[in-house]
């Protein structure tokens, strides 16, 4: 702990000295960065375009994260689905996140909908693969175990299949939410009315780094707050039955 | 890999399967069970079709409890059931550990109480007791025979330990190898204690010969 403490010191140190040689113009120390968060905050602008930022992650993980997990456990179970599935997955995978975005917007005008489903639509392929690959691993001696004492769907479904998959959920669940918050940032960019990656394109025009850094830090504040308290506190409920090393 | 084979269980009836290993045996055991369909010929289960199945490795959800193991495959049992079923087992402790914590042994007795939890029409045990040492082998094989005789149930136990067989079952079935067939239906006159140890003694040898004999 007290590592980490000493190098996020040494972060803001650098930062410091970086704002002194660079000019406050390109970059603003912490104090005034910090500054501009409170005045934010004060006038209930950063809650707001917070608040909206989160609330399409949160729409667009939770999408993507189902429906990508359904399609995903479907094909690592039927040969059919996945050979169906494949060259659609393919093309979604390598298609970039910006066409995706772009497309949408056009097809669909600069709407909400648009801007979420343009992201669950980024997430939706890497969810997929991963519980893909969780299917296919999952182990046929505990399948047949549960055929023969008859076990019903719903109980294969939540006591065998699930815990099985839960370290491919995690992982598509991580990855997926570190990258839906990106993809959000630039959907808002290019076509919503607020939120903190709207926020980021006024002050990209004006030349304001102070907000764009201001922005930046709060919002990563709020990730990681999600992540200490809501992302790794669940890993450690769903691993509570792993046998602890020696 | 299995030839032709037929045989029928009586009710209670216990009925060892007998041969070396690769002869197929768990194939045998996993067509009665329904998990390999590739085969021509049918399979009668008796009233229900209420399989119990005691695998060759323990089988155990790792992620839940033995209690919930158990109820699980039986969600029907009784709490009273379970209580007695857990007693006989030595499992009473356990209840509330997940397998991970547990010996091997203890794992192998959880997957008993499992098959017989489920109150089962027909029980299969393919080699329960296998690469456990001799002790607990033998310990699990008599609190085995207690539960079949407290309440019976046609049973087919697969192993290729003799002496659990003649220990075990009222009726042998000797398999011989590739392609499996069934060399000899070989009864045990009930009740076990009645033998005398030379009787088991003669009989086992008896049955070593006859494998011998068809390899050879």
């Amino acid at each position: 702990m007290g590592v980490r403490l000493a190098s996020l010191a040494l972060l803001i140190a650098a930062w410091y000295a970086g704002s002194q040689l660079a000019g406050a113009r390109l970059l603003p120390d912490p104090q005034a960065v910090a500054l501009a968060i409170v005045d934010e905050a004060r006038s209930g602008a950063l809650a707001l375009n917070l608040g909206a930022t989160l609330a399409r992650v949160a729409v667009a993980f939770i999408l993507a994260m189902a429906l990508g997990s359904v399609i995903g456990l479907i094909m690592g179970r039927s040969r059919i689905a996945d050979q169906l599935g494949d060259p659609w997955l393919i093309v979604l995978l390598n298609l970039p996140a910006l066409v995706i975005i772009v497309l949408a917007y056009v097809w669909a005008g600069l709407t909400e909908t648009a801007a979420i489903a343009a992201v669950a639509l980024n997430k939706l392929p890497i969810a997929t693969v991963t519980v893909r690959e969780g299917a296919r691993s999952l182990d046929h001696a505990l399948d047949d175990m549960a055929q023969v004492f008859r076990m019903g769907a719903w109980t294969r479904l939540r006591h065998v299949i699930l815990p099985q998959l839960a370290p491919y959920l995690a992982a598509a669940a991580r990855s997926g939410l570190s990258l839906v918050w990106k993809i959000v940032l630039i959907v808002e960019l290019l076509g919503r009315p607020n939120g903190v990656g709207f926020e980021i394109g006024v002050a990209f025009q004006l030349f304001d780094v102070t907000r764009i850094l201001a922005y930046a830090l709060a919002f990563i504040a709020v990730m990681l707050a999600i992540e200490t308290f809501l992302v790794q506190p669940l890993e450690r409920h769903v691993a509570r039955w792993r046998p602890k090393p020696a | 890999m299995l030839g032709e084979l037929a045989f029928s269980l009586g009710s209670g009836q216990v009925a060892a399967v007998v041969g070396p290993s690769g002869c197929g045996k768990t194939t045998l055991l996993r067509i009665v069970a329904g998990l390999d369909l590739d085969f021509e010929g049918d399979v009668a289960l008796p009233a229900h079709g209420r399989l119990g199945m005691v695998f060759q490795e323990p089988r155990l959800l790792p992620w839940r409890t033995v209690e919930q193991n158990v109820r699980l495959a039986a969600p029907q049992a009784t709490d009273a059931g379970l209580d007695t079923l857990f007693q006989t087992l030595g499992l009473g402790a356990h209840r509330d550990h997940y397998p991970g914590e547990l010996s091997l042994g203890l794992a192998r007795r959880v997957a008993l109480a499992r098959a017989f939890a489920v109150e089962p029409d027909l029980l299969l045990l393919d080699e329960p007791f296998v690469s456990l040492d001799d002790a607990l082998a033998a310990r699990l094989r008599e609190e085995l025979a207690e539960l079949v005789n407290r309440r019976p149930v046609t049973t087919l136990l697969v192993t290729h330990n003799l002496e659990e067989a003649v220990g075990l079952a009222d009726r042998l079935l000797l398999l011989s190898v590739s392609p499996a067939l069934i060399l000899a239906d070989v009864p045990v006159a009930r009740p076990r204690e009645a033998h005398t140890a030379a009787e088991l003694e003669t009989l086992r040898n008896e049955i070593a010969r006859r494998l011998n004999q068809a390899f050879h």
